[in-house]
Order: structure tokens, then C-alpha cells, then sequence
């Protein structure tokens, strides 16, 4: 039994986050102000200061530090100083790293990203995985996706995810949309599509809510979603999972901040009863304890 | 005997004195008028070699180099002049030509640039604008006239080096009698001072806009009735912007100096009562806006930016980066008075001692508390808008079209036709206004008087009483989240357009401050005129701090020919990319 949902609704699922990032203000003007410069400067004490409107002059192309010093040396400075504004730098964020005590055994998690490149291009690598101690891991991925800042707010991804577990791997090409809502809530939307042809969706979002200058309380949910039956990997099309996270973490050092929390996970619709059926448990739930690193 | 004859001699009688009396903690004035610019052996420079203080004369060498560098319980590497943290400082004269041999012992090219001096733009000092700068090994020796006189100063304009140390203080005499007359003279310069390298302090802002911000808003805080209403942080936060966002690179960080020295090491400068003391403050800072003030003290100013202006009393003044300024004070009878210079973040604050004599610490005021930016740091004029109980602002509810339609989105390309919009540009200030007349950030109601820049009147009639033939606006722009600084939404390293001027030409300026931050825009080779009151005596000017969501016009006289730098004096900012090269050419050249 293979279903299959409409493309259109997975659109709108990565859509979605876009919807909030125009609002960052009261749009209440409707007139037209194309062509309005500027207010006039409000200090011009009455008549006789106010500027004229002579055109500026053409941009020069000379360039007159050659006229005093070698044309080559000056030039690579420019390209020097050019380059070094340029900035490009490397990053480490492991989001979470963490011990998790359950009923079903304890095991651990953990979520991060490296990332290299500017403020508009980057490269990121980012994996996520969670597994219980003295069995196979349930879940590793890593992907691999250069990330383009859209707007202010948000990034587009597009790149590849690599599942290592669950058995059989799989490979995915992916886009997504990342970034920050009105509200300060940290948002994202994945679509993926494997190389057997099944397309998944994947939502995030998190919020930071400080308590104090070092105790911060971060909630985090993320859902995936399956176009389509997978048995394979045992998923049924419609939601396949959800999971919920709140963590607590003591931020004195923004390097490395260790935290409690707890986390909650459980597989969704037809995935939970094929869980179900083989003889897991469609959910869990267990106490986490760990570290946030940044590097 | 020649001006430069006592000072070479006033140099040596401090060199004996010093040696007779090197554990004391503090700077002494001698007798007269003399100024003195003295450290002694404080744990600030207690690994720098030893080195004079005071330069003077046709020809000065100055070495470039790296020390170490430690003050309260921090300690890093520092790039220092002569091994010294601050620099040496320049006494000299204006009308006389000055050679100055720079040596780079770095391993990295260095430059240093001579801020406010106007000097030929091939002597300015700025790598890749004016002049190639200055390899490893290499001696580069800067030649210029001193046209005027008054309190400047000089840094590296290569790398971040200048928030590494190498930064110190110039002081020109007039050629003729000082017209500011004063018993006594000190020279404060005020730093910042981190061991994070300025390239990890960028990467890790990159990371975390507010990575540094120790003092943002709360849960605790709200619950406790502090800062901003929940409806105020709501709105807030619905667009984005933080209303604690006053500094990027804070007291988390950094130890605040005056002179090299930390609040322990408590730099003293002498005076006896009834004297009038000239205090020639520099702010060279990286990346904080200091309030300055001498608890008990009134502060006359009586120069800005090395220009003399008419003599105006405060209490208060808040001394923008790469901003200068010179107040006479009168000490009364008692021993000692706290200087006291606190970062406009209030995340901390360096206390000097003016006493009596060594050995007394001046009282430190308790920090203030941290300012919340408001609807005007946002660029929003409140008399449109309709104010709900308490002065807080409904903003669901449509502002009163009063004021001509403008339109209240916070990012409306129509009020910045000039601007680039993208990734970099969060915000547009939907109806700046002019803030000279404000108080600055932070200071708005404090209970005593607070300069602004229209209290600034110049000493002398202003040079050129021409009006503006045209004028330019230039945006400030910028994405706090993603820590992207540029003008009219273009970086510098996306090498945008010079801007233009023809030689000799009246332009006014208007620099339109669309970010939450103040910046100090500074302008090579030049000084310009605040458009604040009647013209005239403007206050003439090469650093001007543009107040958040605000409007500051002023007019140039482009009278320099050559290529300029023009930037904020954030040097974060600059770096990210809010600057630009200013052309200045005869008509029909280029």
C-alpha cells in the first residue's frame, strides 16, 4: 500500500516560514513615495541654507595614490584591503550534545553544525542522531548543503543528506528554508527526496527565552513527514514523527554551556503502528543532560 | 630657547623624576604649563619596554612592534608604538614640517594614520586608499606641514591593530599664544582593551549578534517590573530588534583605560587648587562610546575635535569613538576628584584621579543602569504616533498620517531610493530626525547637564560661508542579527562606487542612521560643518556620532584633493563594511 500526497502541500509546508518575514513592520502607508528623497534637514534655520540641487560629479576613475607610490603596490593594496573586509571565517555550533536517561535505556543525542564562508554563502555541514547505548544507533544523519542568506531574516539550503541509520541508508537531495520569525522563534522547513524516489518534509523550530543573563530555557520541536508508505524503512506516509525538547541550559560562557532537560519523542500515525507491530515502542520519553558548544 | 627646547627639557626633568620616584602610580604635572604625558609602572605596561612619553621635534622614529600586554586580571598580546600602550605622544607646532620614520617590526603590514590632522592624502595612512601601507621590515617615513593646532591622535589603519594597542595621542601647539588658557594640562586617552583578538571578536558576533551582551532583557526582569512592559517587549520583539542592543563588543570583555591604565591602576594627574586644568580626552576606543564626567566638577568644553569652540559648561559629555575633546576644570580644595569614563552600555567603567597628590584613589560611582533604546532609536518621530497611557506606543494601531504619509513599515525602500536592499539591510528608519539637539544614547535623563552637539559653537567664524551647491545622502545600514555593517546596503568589500566630489565644492551630507546603534562617521582630510543653528560659528568637526534611527547633516567644504577614507570609527563596523573611499578631484580630471 503506497500513498502519495500532492506536491502543492509540500510547498506549502517549506513555504510556511516564508509567510511571517515581511511583517517586521506596521506597513501602514499606502502612498507612493518613489522619488521622495528625504525629509528636508530640519535644521536649516530658515531660507538662504538650504542646498541647491547641482548634479554630482561622474565617478573618477583614477586612482591617485599611483601618482606618489608604485601602480602595483597600490593597487594590491586596495585588493588587500578589499579582501580582508571580505570576512570569511569558520564556525563550530554543536546545538546539543547529550546523555539521555529513559525506560527503554538510556542513550544519547546529539545535534550541531560546522560551517565555513560569509555572510551570504556558506557551506554547513550539520548532522543530528540519537541512539540507545549497547544497540545500533536509530538515526544518523549528515548533510552537507550550502546555505544563501534570501533576506534579512532567512536562509535558503540546498544540498544533500546522507542517513547512515536507519538500515537501509539512504540518500537525499534537500532544500530547505531556515531562519528567524517575528518573535524571535527560530524556524525551518526541509524537503527531501531520496534517491528511490521518496520525498520526506522536515519542521523545526525553537525558541531561546532567557531567565536570567546565564539561565536560559530553550523549547524545540521538530516533525517529519512522509509523502508517501516507505516500508522499507518503515514508515507510513502522513506524519511519521514528532519530537519535543525543553532544555535548560547555564549559559555563563557562551562557548560552552551545559544544560538538563527533557525530551519526548514519539512516532506518528502509520509509522507508530508499524513500530507497534514490530514490537517497538511508538514513543518515549527521558531526562537529558548535556553540553552546548560553540566554537 | 625654543618651545621645543623646554619640551625636550621638560622631558628630561620628567625622565629624573621618574627615575627618582618610579614606584609612584600616576602622571605629575611640572611646574608652569607644561603638559606632561607620563605612565609609570603600572601592571598595564609593565612588559612593554621602556620608552619616552613625549616626542617632539622635526624628526621622530617611531618602531612599530608587539608586546604583551596585562591590566585587571587580563593579559594578552598587543601591537604598541615604541613599546608603549598608548602610543608616544606628539607634541608639536603647528607651521613646522614634520618628518616621522615608521618602522613595522610586525610580520604583517602595519600604517598609521594621523586622525584629524590634514595632511596630503598620499601622507593620510590608509592602506590601499592614500598610500600602499607599511610591509614587515619596512620604514616608511611620513612628511607633513602643520597647518593647525589642537588635540588629535594616530592609529594603525591596517588589520584591527588599532584595538590591539597601537593607538596615542597628538597634541599641536599654536603658533601663536593659546587662546585657551589653563595652569596645567593632561592628556587622557580612552581605550578598550580585550584579549580576544579583534578577528575573534568579529567571528564569534558573526556567530551571535549579541555574543558579547551580558545586559539584555529578562524573564527575571520582566517579573521584577525592569526595562521595557511586556506589550513594549512584544512589539519589539515582533519586528526583530533588540532594545538592549547598545554595544556589540562589551565589558564581558573588555577593561576599560585611561592612559594605559586600568580603575586598579588608577592613572592620576596633579593638580593644585584653584588652578585651571586643560583636559584634552581622546576616545580611542575600538568599539565603546564612553560618557565622561568628573563627579563635583563642572566641564567647560572649550575644543572639539581640535577645533576651539565658544566655551560652554556641562556636566557630562559623551565622548564618541575617535572623537576629542578638550575642557578646562577648576579644581577646588578637595584632594582628589574621580574621572570618570563609562562605557554607554554601562557593562562597565574605568576611574581616574585628579589629586592633590600620588596615592589617592578618587571615589568610583556605581555603574547606571543599562538604557533601553525607544521608538526614536528606531527612527520612528513620535509626534505622529499615538502614545498610549505611560508614554508607551500602540503599534497596532496606524500612526497618524501627519507627517506627510510617511510610511511606518521598518523597512520601506521608498524612504532609501539610495540603498541596496538585501541581506544586509534589517531595517530603514521610516522617518528619521535630525538629532543633533538630543542627548546621546543613555544620558537622556540623567539629572544634570549633558552636552549635545547644537550646545557646539565654534571659536572662529567658519571658513567658507557658501551654502551647499548640492547635497548627498548616505545610509547607515545594517543587520544586527547576521552582524553586517554597510552604507547604502553595500559593503566595502563588495568594492562599491567612490563617492564623488569636485575640488572646492560646498556639499551638505545627510547620513541617515537606519541601525539601533550610534555611529561615528569619520571623514578623512577634512573638516566639516554640524548643520545646528545659524550658520557661522558651526561646530567644525572630522568625527561625528550619528544617534540611532537619526539624521545628522553637515556641510563639506571639499578642499583636499585625493582620495579619502570616510567610515564609521566602530572599528568592528568599518570592517564589516561601513565605509567608503571619498573622491576629491578638479573638475574635468579623473
Amino acid at each position: 500500500m503506497v500513498r502519495r500526497f500532492a506536491i502543492p502541500a509540500a510547498l506549502m509546508l517549506v513555504a510556511s516560514p516564508l509567510a511571517g518575514q515581511d511583517h517586521a513592520g506596521m506597513d501602514h502607508g499606502q502612498m507612493d513615495h518613489s522619488g521622495h528623497v528625504m525629509p528636508e534637514s530640519p535644521m536649516s534655520p530658515g531660507s538662504g541654507d538650504e542646498p541647491g540641487d547641482a548634479p554630482p560629479p561622474p565617478v573618477p576613475t583614477d586612482f591617485p595614490g599611483m601618482r606618489f607610490f608604485p601602480a602595483e603596490r597600490m593597487t594590491a593594496a586596495r585588493a588587500a584591503m578589499v579582501k580582508e573586509m571580505d570576512f570569511n571565517t569558520f564556525a563550530l555550533q554543536v546545538d546539543r550534545l547529550e546523555y539521555r536517561a529513559g525506560k527503554g535505556g538510556d542513550g544519547f543525542g546529539w545535534e550541531g553544525q560546522a560551517w565555513y564562508g560569509g555572510d551570504i554563502d556558506r557551506i554547513v555541514v550539520a548532522s543530528e542522531g540519537e541512539g540507545t547505548f549497547g544497540e545500533r544507533a536509530e538515526r544518523i544523519e549528515l548533510s552537507a548543503y550550502w546555505r544563501h542568506a534570501l533576506d534579512p531574516w532567512f536562509n535558503l539550503q540546498l544540498g544533500v543528506r546522507q542517513d547512515f541509520r536507519p538500515d537501509p541508508q539512504r540518500s537525499y537531495a534537500l532544500v530547505g528554508i531556515e531562519g528567524l520569525a517575528p518573535y524571535w522563534f527560530e524556524i525551518g522547513g526541509q524537503l527531501l527526496v531520496s534517491d528511490k524516489g521518496d520525498l520526506h518534509a522536515r519542521g523545526k523550530a525553537g525558541y531561546q527565552q532567557r531567565i536570567t543573563q546565564s539561565l536560559v530555557l530553550e523549547p524545540e520541536a521538530e516533525v517529519d513527514f512522509a509523502f508517501q508508505d516507505v516500508p522499507e524503512l518503515a514508515v507510513g506516509a502522513g506524519f511519521e514523527r514528532i519530537e519535543l525538547g525543553a532544555r535548560l541550559r547555564y549559559e555563563r560562557n557562551r562557548s560552552l554551556a551545559p544544560y538538563l532537560g527533557v525530551n519526548w519523542e514519539r512516532k506518528l500515525g502509520e509509522t507508530a503502528r508499524l513500530a507497534r507491530a514490530s514490537g517497538e515502542g511508538a514513543s518515549g520519553v527521558s531526562a537529558v543532560f548535556g553540553i552546548r558548544a560553540m566554537f | 630657547m625654543t618651545p621645543h627646547d623646554t619640551f625636550d627639557r621638560s622631558l628630561l626633568e620628567r625622565r629624573r623624576f621618574l627615575a627618582l620616584g618610579g614606584a609612584l602610580a600616576g602622571s605629575l604635572g611640572l611646574a608652569g604649563a607644561v603638559p606632561v604625558w607620563a605612565r609609570s609602572g603600572t601592571s598595564g605596561i609593565r612588559h612593554a619596554s621602556n620608552a619616552s612619553g613625549v616626542l617632539s621635534g622635526n624628526s621622530i622614529a617611531l618602531q612599530i612592534g608587539e608586546s604583551h600586554f596585562a591590566t585587571g586580571g587580563r593579559s594578552g598580546h598587543a601591537v604598541t608604538v615604541n613599546g608603549t600602550l598608548p602610543a608616544p605622544l606628539l607634541r608639536l607646532r603647528e607651521g613646522q614640517t614634520v618628518r616621522i620614520a615608521v618602522t613595522n617590526h610586525l610580520k604583517v603590514q602595519s600604517s598609521i594614520h594621523w586622525h584629524g590632522l590634514l595632511v596630503p592624502f598620499q601622507m593620510d595612512g590608509v592602506p590601499g586608499v592614500s598610500f600602499p601601507g607599511i610591509d614587515p621590515g619596512e620604514t616608511f617615513v611620513y612628511e607633513f606641514p602643520l597647518t593647525h593646532s589642537g588635540t588629535f591622535w594616530y592609529h594603525s589603519h591596517s588589520g584591527m591593530q588599532e584595538a590591539e594597542g597601537l593607538f596615542g595621542p597628538i597634541v599641536i601647539d599654536p603658533a601663536d599664544a593659546d587662546p585657551i588658557a589653563c595652569d596645567r594640562e593632561h592628556v587622557l586617552v580612552l581605550s578598550d582593551w580585550s584579549p580576544i583578538h579583534p578577528h575573534e571578536q568579529m567571528r564569534r558576533l558573526k556567530m551571535q549578534g549579541g555574543y558579547f551582551n551580558r545586559q539584555r532583557q529578562t524573564l527575571s526582569g520582566l517579573l521584577a517590573g525592569k526595562d521595557q512592559s511586556l506589550a513594549d517587549r512584544l512589539a519589539w520583539a515582533q519586528m526583530r530588534m533588540d532594545a538592549t542592543d547598545i554595544s556589540d563588543v562589551t565589558g564581558s570583555t573588555y577593561s576599560f583605560l585611561i592612559n594605559g591604565h586600568g580603575q586598579a591602576e588608577n592613572w592620576t594627574g596633579l593638580f593644585r587648587p584653584g588652578e585651571k586644568v586643560r583636559l584634552r580626552v581622546i576616545n580611542a576606543s575600538s568599539m565603546t562610546n564612553f560618557n565622561f564626567r568628573v563627579p563635583g566638577l563642572p566641564l567647560t568644553v572649550v575644543a572639539a575635535d581640535g577645533n576651539p569652540v565658544q566655551p560652554v559648561e556641562t556636566d557630562e559629555v559623551q565622548i564618541a569613538i575617535a572623537e576629542t575633546y578638550d575642557f578646562i576644570v577648576e579644581p577646588g580644595t578637595a584632594e582628589s576628584y574621580g574621572v570618570i569614563a563609562e562605557a554607554i552600555d554601562r557593562s562597565g567603567q574605568v576611574r581616574a584621579t585628579l589629586a592633590q597628590r600620588p596615592g589617592l584613589i578618587a571615589e568610583t560611582p556605581r555603574l547606571r543602569a543599562r538604557p533601553v533604546l525607544t521608538m526614536r532609536d528606531m527612527g520612528m518621530d513620535m509626534s505622529g504616533m499615538e502614545m498610549g497611557e505611560d508614554g508607551a506606543i500602540d503599534l497596532s494601531k496606524p500612526a497618524e498620517t501627519s507627517m506627510s504619509g510617511h510610511s511606518m513599515s521598518m523597512r520601506d525602500p521608498s524612504v532609501a531610493p539610495g540603498v541596496k536592499m538585501g541581506p544586509g539591510v534589517a531595517t530603514l528608519s521610516p522617518m528619521p530626525v535630525d538629532r543633533l539637539a538630543d542627548r546621546p544614547t543613555g544620558l537622556e535623563a540623567v539629572d544634570h547637564r549633558v552636552l549635545t552637539y547644537a550646545d557646539l559653537r565654534a571659536r572662529k567664524t567658519n571658513p567658507d560661508p557658501r551654502v551647499p551647491s548640492r547635497q548627498v545622502d548616505v545610509h547607515l545600514t545594517a543587520n544586527m542579527e547576521r552582524y553586517m555593517w554597510s552604507m547604502d546596503g553595500k559593503a566595502m568589500s563588495e568594492n562599491p562606487d567612490p563617492i564623488p566630489f569636485r575640488l572646492g565644492e560646498r556639499v551638505r551630507v545627510n547620513l541617515v542612521n537606519d541601525t539601533m546603534m550610534p555611529h561615528p562617521i569619520h571623514l578623512h582630510g577634512h573638516f566639516f560643518e554640524l548643520v545646528s543653528g545659524e550658520p557661522g560659528h558651526r561646530a567644525r568637526k572630522h568625527t561625528v556620532n550619528v544617534l540611532p534611527g537619526g539624521k545628522v547633516s553637515f556641510d563639506l567644504t571639499a578642499d583636499a584633493e585625493g582620495d579619502w577614507a570616510f567610515h564609521c570609527h566602530m572599528l568592528l563596523h568599518m570592517h564589516a563594511g561601513m565605509m567608503r573611499v571619498v573622491t576629491v578631484r578638479r573638475e574635468g580630471q579623473g
